[in-house]
C-alpha cells in the first residue's frame, strides 16, 4: 500500500474586514464573525457554557463564536470533544465488558455506559434479563465492535447512558468507518440515510460515521419465525454479507468523499456527500485523499449546495 | 562577521560594544516567532511552534476516559504532559531515554496549566499534552508552553487565559531577553517566565542558576515584557484560525 504524508495547509488568509461592516463593538463586546479568544471580557450578561465570571463580567474560556439567548451569553468552540444531548444518535465502539453493562467510546469526555438492561436481545423483545445473559454479554457485543444507539440518560457524574431498544439500533457490519469533528454533523430530522449509489450511511452525532452496504429488508418469517425475530438475532451477528468489488469501491469512495469535506471542515449532511460523490466520479478512489483532488470536489459540491 | 566571532578572555564575546548580541539581535529584541494550529488530524487540538530555530509541535488528547483508573480523580479531569526532545533535535545526534530533566519538565508543564484550564467541568477525565521538540536552540520550555497553550485553545478546553513563556537572562548585568543556545549554554543565568497575560499573574517562574538579587527585577521584568509580545502573536494565530474555519463552514 502506498502510503502519503500530506503536509499541513495553512488557514486561507483571513480577508481585510469591512469598515463596520458585519463587526460591531458593544462595550467591549464582539458580534458579527469577530471571534472571542480565552480570557476576553465579553459582556455583563448571565454566563453559559465557555465562559467563566470574574467580578461583573463575563470572559470566554474558549475560542469560538459568542451565542446568545436573550440574557444568556455561551461561546461555542469550533472543534471541541462531542457534548451528549439526550435522544441523540450515536455511533460508538465497544472498549470494556463490565458487570452487566458495556462501556462504549462515543468520542466524549467519558466512555458512555450501555446497561445490560437497555439492549435487545433475541427471544422476545420484552424479556427479563437473566444471569446467563450476563455471563454470555460478549456473545452480544464484545470489545472492539461496533454499535450505532440513542443517548437515554445522563448519570449523576455526566456520565451518558446509551440504550439499543429499537431494531434499527444495531451492531455494525457490511461497511467502514470513518470520525470527524463532531462540530460538523447536525442535528437533522434522520440520521440514518441511503445515499442514491447504493450505500446507507449513518451519521452519528458524535462525529463518528458509518458507511456501509445497503442491507435489503429481510423476507417476512424465515422458516416459520416472525420476522422481528430473526432481526433481533441478526442485529448481533459478526459475519459480513458477501460484497462485490463494486460495493467495496463505492464505500471507500463515500467514505472518502466524507474525509475529504471534513478536512475542509464542512459541514457534513445527506446531500453534501451525495454532491461531493457526484464530484468524485471523475478521480479514482485512491486519489480523493490528494490535496488538490480535495478542493476540487469540496468546492463543486459546496456550490452545488449552494445553488439548490 | 569577524567581530562575532572574537575571543575575549577565551570566551565567546556575547555582547558586541555596540550592544548587539551574537545572533545580532538587540537586547529587548525576540526570536522571530510563528505558529500554527490544527497541523494534526488525529489530536483533539495540536500546535507547531517555531521560536527563532527552537520548533515544537504539540499535541493534546482529551478530554476522554482516564486510562488508569487508580489516577481517576472524581471531581476533576487529571492533567498529563508528556516531554521529549527528538534524537535529532541538537547539534550531536543523542538517542535519549527518558531522564529526570524531561520529568521534570513534564511536571513543571502539569503546574503550569492545572490552573489555569477549568478541569472542575470535566470529572472523571485525563487531558493529554504531548510537547516534542524537534530542534533545540534554546528556550524549549517557553517554546513547550507556548505550543501547548495552542493546542488546548484548539482543542477548544475551557481556560482562564492563555499562558505566554519567555526567558531572559543577563550578560554583563545587562537584561537580554529570549536566550538563544549559545547564550543559555554560557554561564549566564537564564530565567523562564510564564505569565496570564490579561491579569499579568505569574504562573511559573523557574532558574536554575544564580542570579543577583539587584538584577532580577529588571530580568524578571524584561521577561515578562516579552510575554507579552508573544500573546499579541498568539492570540492572532488563534484569532485567524478561528476566522478561516469559520468561513471554511459557512461555505
Amino acid at each position: 500500500m502506498q502510503v502519503q504524508f500530506l503536509s499541513p495547509v495553512p488557514p486561507p488568509p483571513p480577508e481585510p474586514q469591512e469598515e463596520d461592516g458585519d463587526v460591531s463593538m458593544v462595550d467591549g463586546e464582539s458580534v458579527g464573525i469577530n471571534p472571542v479568544t480565552p480570557g476576553q471580557a465579553i459582556a455583563t450578561d448571565t454566563q453559559g457554557h465557555g465562559t467563566y465570571l470574574e467580578g461583573s463580567t463575563v470572559h470566554s474560556s474558549v475560542a469560538g463564536m459568542i451565542d446568545r439567548v436573550n440574557k444568556l451569553i455561551s461561546v461555542r468552540p469550533l472543534k471541541t470533544r462531542y457534548n451528549a444531548e439526550i435522544g441523540d444518535i450515536v455511533v460508538g465502539r465497544i472498549t470494556e465488558v463490565a458487570q452487566s453493562r458495556w462501556k462504549v467510546d462515543v468520542n466524549g469526555r467519558q466512555d458512555a455506559v450501555l446497561m445490560l438492561s437497555s439492549v435487545n436481545l433475541p427471544g422476545g423483545v420484552q424479556r427479563r434479563k437473566s444471569e446467563s445473559d450476563q455471563l454470555q454479554m460478549r456473545t452480544f457485543f464484545s470489545e472492539g465492535d461496533l454499535l450505532v444507539g440513542e443517548v437515554q440518560s445522563f448519570y449523576a457524574d455526566g456520565a451518558t447512558a446509551l440504550q439499543t431498544r429499537t431494531l434499527k439500533y444495531c451492531k455494525l457490519r457490511n461497511g467502514t468507518f470513518t470520525c470527524v469533528p463532531p462540530a460538523l454533523v447536525q442535528r437533522c430530522k434522520s440520521h440514518f440515510h441511503t445515499l442514491p449509489c447504493g450505500v446507507d450511511v449513518i451519521l452519528g452525532l458524535n462525529g463518528y460515521i458509518w458507511v456501509s452496504k445497503t442491507t435489503e429488508k429481510l423476507p417476512k418469517g424465515v422458516e416459520g419465525r416472525a420476522a422481528e425475530e430473526v432481526e433481533a438475532e441478526m442485529a448481533y451477528s459478526n459475519k459480513n454479507e458477501p460484497i462485490t468489488d463494486h460495493e467495496r469501491e463505492t464505500i471507500a469512495r463515500v467514505s472518502n468523499c466524507i474525509a475529504a469535506l471534513a478536512r475542509r471542515f464542512m459541514y457534513i449532511n445527506d446531500s453534501i456527500i451525495v454532491y461531493a460523490y457526484e464530484a468524485s466520479l471523475g478521480f479514482a478512489v485512491s486519489d480523493l485523499l490528494q490535496l488538490q483532488v480535495i478542493r476540487a470536489i469540496t468546492q463543486e459540491a459546496s456550490a452545488k449546495a449552494a445553488m439548490s | 562577521m569577524s567581530r562575532i566571532f572574537t575571543i575575549n578572555m577565551s570566551r565567546l564575546e556575547l555582547l558586541s560594544p555596540e550592544g548587539l548580541r551574537i545572533d545580532g539581535r538587540r537586547a529587548n529584541e525576540l526570536r522571530k516567532l510563528t505558529a500554527k494550529t490544527g497541523v494534526l488530524s488525529q489530536a483533539d487540538g495540536s500546535a507547531y511552534i517555531e521560536q527563532g530555530n527552537t520548533k515544537c509541535l504539540a499535541a493534546v488528547y482529551g478530554p476522554r476516559e482516564v486510562r488508569h483508573k487508580m489516577n481517576m480523580l472524581h471531581d476533576r479531569a487529571i492533567i498529563n504532559v508528556e516531554f521529549n526532545m527528538a534524537p535529532f533535535s541538537t547539534a550531536e545526534r543523542k538517542k535519549r531515554s527518558k531522564n529526570d530533566k524531561q520529568v521534570s519538565k513534564s511536571v513543571l508543564g502539569i503546574i503550569t496549566f492545572e490552573p489555569v484550564i477549568k478541569t472542575t467541568l470535566y470529572p472523571r477525565s485525563q487531558i493529554d499534552i504531548y510537547l516534542q521538540i524537534l530542534q533545540h536552540d534554546g528556550g524549549d520550555l517557553q517554546a513547550c508552553i507556548n505550543a501547548a497553550t495552542l493546542a488546548l485553545i484548539d482543542a477548544g478546553l475551557p481556560m482562564i487565559d492563555y499562558v505566554c513563556a519567555c526567558t531572559a537572562g543577563s550578560i554583563d548585568k545587562e537584561p537580554i531577553v529570549d536566550l538563544n543556545h549559545v547564550e543559555e549554554s554560557s554561564d549566564s543565568p537564564e530565567l523562564t517566565v510564564a505569565i496570564l497575560p490579561k491579569t499579568g499573574k505569574v504562573n511559573l517562574l523557574q532558574m536554575e542558576s544564580r542570579l543577583h538579587v539587584d538584577n532580577f527585577e529588571s530580568v524578571a521584568n524584561l521577561a515578562s515584557e516579552g510575554c507579552e509580545n508573544i500573546y499579541q502573536i498568539l492570540d492572532q494565530v488563534i484569532r485567524d484560525r478561528t476566522k478561516g474555519l469559520l468561513k471554511q463552514m459557512k461555505q
